[in-house]
């Protein structure tokens, strides 16, 4: 039973990662219908960007809560000011275009972060500074809980609430789920669309800016390439939890991670990189819209 | 990692935009795949022998190829600065596999065909040695591994060679040392099962550690690339053993280890050489104190050819060798023995040469090449104290 306790923990924590990276997938899908393949290698870019802030201002060596506030905000605007250039470069002239394209873009700009990411960064992985010294928050019985895994879970909650609260009770959130149901409409009520647009993908970018930084914490192996598979899970996860649907990507986050740390903990970790794409089929088999989706008739 | 990205780019009629982007992608990776030259000597004029050297210089393991290549350059400049081989001197060309498979098959390709080399060196990763294995039986050019430790490698022809020990005799050291040093008798793995350096380590491990009478009460796998190795420690923590065998690489073992700390595992983690680089200390910082590995050989020992090369390397390099740069500066030093015996460089003359290696003095070790063309040698279990690798003790070759 504690071991169970314990399994799930560890699931929490890594699905919160999912949660937020699935955010932007599914805030970006929700206005504008474009799954942004590049969201993985934002969060990439994230991490790094948080590792050179954080060796540029020398906070790896006095581990504080402060310097991670830092670390975390500077993440968070890099990321947000490189969303919303992917978005003005490679999106917006293609936005009357069709879909395929912008989804066919969207692969473009991931492989060429990926390579860029490269070459600036270069490939070999790179060992985040320690922002938090790692120690016990706390323990009951068996069942440990390091300050960090404790941290993500919080951080990532926080973030999320701040996000429901942007797009639920404030004007700029109002927009967002103007254009989200009808972008034209919207813009005939005065919507500026361009700038709701820019303004989500900023969003979504600096949360996946905020998963990286905690990546970097409580996983510290950062690499160019880190994005490509976190990527993709956070995608499986927003569809799970019904693409274009907020709460539905947490909760999907949340649930993928549970399900590959209890997969690899009770059967094997070689199934556990297959069992996203297994529920990702199973879910469009079964219930395309996912579970917290609303069915949408599409006219053909 | 990279199989996907290129398998969703390839065969899509993409729009201009794309096809430029992909275009400079494709500069870019052809600028990172560029060779490098370099450690031609100060003998004559003579037409250099042209030896190749994959490794990994970037990527996952990074630090291996760097290691080994530091290690064969030095190896060649000091062969050159005596005079050179048969009157020549050699000129090392390394090329670089990024740390992936498939690269490394290209990279030697790149050596045999592209520069004309007499011989390969390379790789340490036995995933890549095998891949590029083939290449070099089919040409008829021996290649020398410096550290990959499975079977397997030697198994691909009569042209494949190695410096080091095999990872039956280093999993069967391990097993008897957990066994006979530790007193433990539950034992868990943790393997990764995308290498076949680890597989096979572990598997030999598992053998001789059930011959002894001990118990394996876990065994777990992960991939390489991961981050995340909490699922699999709880499963162990709640197997309750002794030890931990995590045969890995260093990459992972530095987050295997600060994971499991945090868990609460305080039972020791034991490695083999896949563990040997600074960055298990980097990474892993206080949480690899106390562990223990098995090696081809230790920098504090007091054996004065180890120490004379430790202070030459460290002169040239400006950091202190780990095993990875000792063993590929005995691979250099035995292909250079070789050639001068076999006064050619020819390949089957070379083979022959190689293959008849005995008692030679190398720095990790007096080494022989035995008729599976696998070097015969002692290894060495190190344990790591005070953020150092610490010589613990020796143990002979069977």
């Amino acid at each position: 039973m504690e071991q169970f306790l314990q399994q799930l923990l560890n699931g929490i924590a890594w699905g919160g990662i999912y949660a937020l990276i699935a955010l932007g997938y599914t805030m970006v899908y929700g206005v504008l219908r474009l799954i942004n393949f590049a969201h993985g290698e934002i969060y990439m870019v994230g991490a790094m960007s948080g590792y050179y802030v954080a060796h540029a201002l020398s906070l790896g060596s006095r581990p504080s809560l402060g310097g991670l506030l830092v670390v975390l905000l500077a993440a968070m605007a890099l990321c947000a000011a490189l969303g919303a250039t992917i978005e003005r470069v490679a999106y917006r002239p293609l936005r009357q275009a069709p879909r395929l394209a912008a989804l066919i873009t969207a692969i473009g700009v991931s492989l060429l972060l990926q390579n860029v990411g490269q070459l600036v960064f270069g490939a070999d992985p790179k060992f985040f500074p320690a922002l938090l010294s790692s120690r016990e928050a706390f323990r009951v019985g068996a069942l440990a809980v390091s300050n960090i895994q404790l941290m993500v879970v919080v951080t990532a909650l926080v973030l999320m609430a701040a996000l429901e609260f942007v797009v639920m009770r404030t004007r700029f959130g109002r927009a967002m789920r103007a254009v989200s149901a009808d972008a034209p409409a919207a813009a005939l009520m005065g919507v500026n669309v361009d700038r709701v647009i820019s303004g989500t993908f900023m969003l979504g970018s600096a949360l996946a800016a905020a998963a990286g930084i905690l990546v970097g914490l409580s996983n510290p192996k950062i690499d160019p390439l880190m994005g490509l598979l976190p990527g993709l899970k956070a995608f499986v996860a927003a569809v799970l939890g019904g693409i274009g649907n907020i709460p539905g990507a947490m909760a999907g986050g949340l649930l993928l991670g549970i399900v590959e740390t209890l997969v690899s903990g009770y059967l094997s970790s070689t199934y556990r990189d297959a069992i996203a794409f297994v529920i990702l089929i199973a879910i469009l088999l079964y219930r395309p819209t996912g579970l917290f989706g609303s069915g949408q008739v599409e006219k053909v | 990692m990279t199989a996907p990205a290129t398998a969703r780019g390839r065969g899509w009629r993409a729009p201009l935009a794309l096809g430029r982007a992909l275009a400079l992608a494709a500069a870019l990776g052809a600028a990172l795949a560029c060779g490098q030259e370099g450690g031609g000597g100060s003998a004559s004029g003579a037409e250099p022998i042209r030896i190749g050297h994959f490794a990994s210089l970037t990527g996952d393991t990074a630090t291996f190829g760097q290691s080994a290549d530091a290690g064969i350059r030095l190896a060649i400049e000091e062969i050159n600065a005596a005079g050179g081989v048969l009157g020549r001197p050699l000129l090392l060309i390394s090329e670089d596999d990024r740390s992936i498979t498939e690269e490394a098959r290209t990279a030697a390709q790149k050596l045999i065909q592209r520069d004309g080399v007499v011989a390969l060196l390379g790789e340490v990763a036995s995933s890549r040695s095998l891949a590029a294995a083939p290449e070099a039986q089919r040409a008829g050019i021996p290649m020398i591994t410096p550290a990959s430790t499975n079977p397997k490698v030697t198994e691909v022809g009569d042209y494949v060679f190695r410096t080091c020990f095999i990872d039956p005799f280093q999993g069967a050291v391990m097993a008897r040392f957990a066994f006979e040093d530790l007193g433990a008798r539950r034992v868990a793995i943790l393997s990764d099962f995308k290498q076949d350096y680890s597989v096979g380590l572990a598997e030999f491990f598992r053998k001789t550690f059930r011959e002894l009478g001990g118990e394996i009460v876990a065994d777990e796998r992960y991939t390489s690339g991961d981050i995340e190795f909490r699922a699999q420690l709880t499963t162990i923590r709640g197997a309750k053993p002794d030890a931990v065998f995590v045969p890995g690489y260093y990459t992972e073992v530095g987050l295997i280890a600060k994971q499991a700390r945090e868990l609460g595992i305080d039972v020791p983690l034991l490695g083999g050489d896949g563990w040997d680089s600074a960055k298990t200390l980097e990474i892993g910082g206080d949480a690899v104190e106390g562990y223990y590995f098995s090696n081809h050989y230790a920098a504090d020992s007091d054996n004065p050819r180890v120490q004379a090369f430790v202070r030459r390397f460290e002169e040239r390099h400006g950091s202190r060798p780990d095993a990875m740069a000792a063993l590929g500066y005995d691979a250099a030093g035995i292909l250079a023995d070789a050639i001068r015996r076999a006064g050619t460089t020819d390949g089957p003359a070379l083979r022959d040469a190689i293959a008849a290696t005995r008692d030679y003095e190398g720095v990790t070790g007096r080494i022989t090449i035995d008729a599976d063309r696998n070097a015969r040698k002692d290894a060495v279990v190190l344990k790591i104290e005070g953020g150092r690798f610490r010589f613990f003790r020796t143990v002979p070759a069977s």
